[in-house]
């Protein structure tokens, strides 16, 4: 039976394999380097802060954002589900990769608001950018683990750096859909009165698109937690890697712990950024005023914070 | 006198070549035909129109007509495709993106359809929005919020949100937003038609009442021709993007240029469009120092009139009647200040038909006296009735 492969093959893989072999990774290993030194800052510092602080003050602080935030039965949920975590043993393990989570959350926020607001500018850098978020979306994640290992080695940074890639989509798709929405009336009478674009982004724009935004990185965070045993096989720490042996071992018992530790800091973390989406950021007459805002909470009275605890 | 507000030969053609379109629209082809050649959108064509400071300019026209898209040129909104848009003599369409900046931020305010209020700010912030803009400090930006809110009356709601106001109510505080800024011209794009109609009329009043005070240039679009009527200091009729008339009311309402105005003005209530100095006729009054009975008689019997002021020097010694006076010479050869009638009609220049009905009952006719009470014209009853019918006013 005839097939195209009979007239002509293409190499793709020969190809792939030498312009990373070849090319990328001999002239730009230092270049791709030296972009871990912010991430690796973020995170040692994240994960020594968490691994410091003592359980049950974690606990409080965490059970109280969640009350002010998402009501008593979600903080009631976190102090059980943390004090749970503790007592099978896989606190540290637990530290390490929220520490993880939120160091790739937060270099997506840094990179996905701004480009999320570039997109809702322009429409041509809209065009652009679709694709590409298209493709980090569907690309299994398996595929871009070895040129990471190849570029960045392999450890924690390479796995946050692969959880940024699989992570950070939503906040760009959803930063721009929300600047894209605010209704054009508003627009127009804020250009009306003669705002510059800063001031219209500012003022307007980024505090209507909040909600939407806060939307996206709830989406972020969760896709970054579902990264965390893939990000394992590539030297991650945490909780992924607890899953991870227990899968090469044939450890039952441990790959479960591990899994249901994950479920539940996804729960804790779901339930308060999404609530964190609902009500605040309706009504807050800045960004800065929000920012305070969130600021008080994760600030509290000390008595309040024994209380909850 | 000096416009405060000028557009000269605008044109505005959505699409992506409006050129060759804005050709064609020259060469005199219609709106349509353009559509159907080029697939652009004509918006407006050929409009100019002076408004002078402290007036109120009123552009009606139905949906389509291109009025909302002519008063976003005033700020800078929409780029018009040709000709000059001048606030203050600056043109706006090809100023500089500061000067645009500074005309927006110091001139021109503008009040929208929808409210467009910032549903994430107090009513106070929503107010003192422009005043941010232009990077006044915070205290005194909110007094001077306050201070506008509290002329549309809507301070006691500083802090409240908008969401939580009625519809009239936003608008107010719409209005605010835009008095707040302190602007010389004031863009008002169907502000009232979101609102009930007896919501509407309490604001058109209020709006009159301010600006009575205020006195700033007004630009008002409006899809409504009663509302254009009670506003409009001078009124333009907009379709497909053109004029078709402008003028005061009374001449639109009086005079309409064409069948599509005359269709809007059928059924319009003239006795509030029309003042009694549409009516007035030369009073013809004798002075009271020279006239005689007789010859009172025969000036009401050379012009054709039954009755006749009397004035005395300044002031208005009141009316005789030809019945009256005939009767008083026959039987007491009478003389003229025994028939005068001090209980005469009276009013303004600017008093409107519906008030003058109730006097033009009396079958005498009405005194049309100046602010001093000196009288100007007079009103025979049967010219009201005249006017109201919508006859060509006969020479009395």
């Amino acid at each position: 039976m005839f097939s195209p492969s009979d007239l002509l093959t293409i190499p793709l893989n020969e190809w792939v394999n030498s312009f990373v072999r070849d090319w990328l990774v001999p002239n730009f290993r230092p270049f791709f380097r030296s972009l871990q030194w912010p991430v690796t800052l973020v995170l040692n510092n994240l994960d020594a802060f968490l691994n410091a602080v003592p359980m049950l003050a974690f606990t409080a602080v965490l059970a109280l954002v969640a009350w002010r935030t998402a009501g008593h039965r979600v903080a009631i949920f976190t102090a059980i589900a943390l004090c749970f975590i503790d007592m099978i043993g896989l606190w540290p393990e637990t530290m390490t990769t929220l520490s993880m989570v939120v160091t790739a959350v937060f270099f997506c926020t840094v990179i996905g608001i701004p480009l999320g607001i570039i997109a809702a500018g322009s429409d041509r850098f809209q065009m652009v950018l679709r694709p590409v978020l298209d493709i980090m979306q569907t690309i299994p994640s398996f595929v871009y683990l070895v040129p990471i290992v190849m570029l960045f080695g392999v450890g924690m940074v390479p796995g946050i750096i692969a959880t940024i890639i699989f992570a950070l989509p939503p906040i760009i798709r959803l930063t721009n859909l929300g600047i894209r929405n605010v209704r054009h009336d508003l627009i127009e009478a804020a250009q009306t009165f003669g705002s510059t674009r800063w001031q219209m982004l500012w003022d307007l724009q980024f505090p209507l698109a909040l909600r939407t935004i806060m939307a996206g990185l709830n989406q972020t965070l969760m896709l970054a937690l579902s990264m965390v045993v893939i990000a394992a096989m590539i030297g991650a720490g945490g909780l992924g890697l607890v899953v991870f042996t227990g899968l090469g071992r044939l450890d039952v018992g441990n790959a479960t712990a591990g899994g249901v530790g994950i479920v539940l800091i996804a729960i804790i973390l779901d339930r308060i950024t999404q609530a964190l989406g609902e009500q605040r950021q309706v009504r807050t007459t800045s960004l800065f005023a929000t920012l305070k805002q969130l600021f008080s909470v994760s600030a509290p009275p000390v008595d309040r914070t024994e209380r909850a605890g | 006198m000096k416009f405060k507000v000028s557009a000269k030969n605008i044109f505005k053609i959505f699409g992506t070549h409006p050129e060759e379109a804005l050709r064609l629209l020259r060469e005199g082809r219609s709106k349509e035909e353009i559509f159907a050649e080029t697939g652009h959108t004509v918006g407006v064509q050929d409009t100019s129109f002076d408004v002078g400071e402290g007036q109120i300019f009123v552009v009606m026209g139905l949906s389509g007509s291109g009025k909302s898209t002519l008063v976003r040129m005033i700020n800078g909104l929409i780029e018009p495709t040709s000709g000059q848009m001048l606030v203050d003599g600056v043109d706006v369409a090809s100023c500089s993106a500061q000067e645009l900046r500074r005309i927006r931020r110091e001139k021109v305010a503008m009040v929208f359809q929808h409210f467009a209020l910032f549903p994430h700010k107090t009513v106070a912030e929503n107010a003192a929005y422009g005043l941010k803009i232009r990077g006044m400090a915070a205290a005194e930006r909110r007094e001077r919020a306050i201070a506008a809110l509290a002329q549309v009356g809507l301070e006691a709601y500083a802090d409240s949100y908008p969401d939580e106001l009625s519809g009239g109510m936003q608008q107010r505080v719409g209005l605010a937003r835009g008095l707040a800024a302190e602007p010389e011209v004031l863009l008002m794009d169907e502000p009232f038609s979101a609102l009930d109609p007896l919501i509407r009329r309490d604001m058109q009043e209020e709006l009159l009442e301010l600006q009575r005070t205020m006195k700033k240039t007004i630009i008002f679009i409006t899809h409504d021709l009663n509302e254009a009527l009670t506003l409009g200091d001078k009124i333009a009729i907009m379709k497909d993007g053109r004029f078709v008339q402008i003028g005061t009311a009374e001449e639109i309402v009086d005079t309409p240029a064409d069948d599509y105005v005359a269709a809007f003005t059928a059924d319009i209530d003239r006795s509030r469009v029309f003042t009694a100095a549409s009516v007035s006729v030369a009073p013809e009054a004798l002075e009271l120092s020279s006239a005689t009975a007789q010859s009172a008689i025969q000036r009401m019997e050379e012009l054709g009139r039954d009755a006749l002021y009397i004035v005395d020097g300044e002031n208005i010694a009141g009316l005789v009647t030809y019945r009256d006076l005939t009767a008083s010479v026959r039987d007491n050869g009478g003389a003229l200040r025994d028939a005068i009638l001090s209980d005469f009609p009276k009013a303004g220049r600017s008093t409107e038909l519906f008030e003058l009905y109730p006097l033009a009952q009396s079958g005498l006719p009405i005194a049309v006296t100046n602010r001093k009470g000196r009288l100007e014209g007079i009103v025979p009853p049967e010219a009201v009735f005249a006017k109201l019918a919508g006859e060509q006013q006969p020479a009395a």
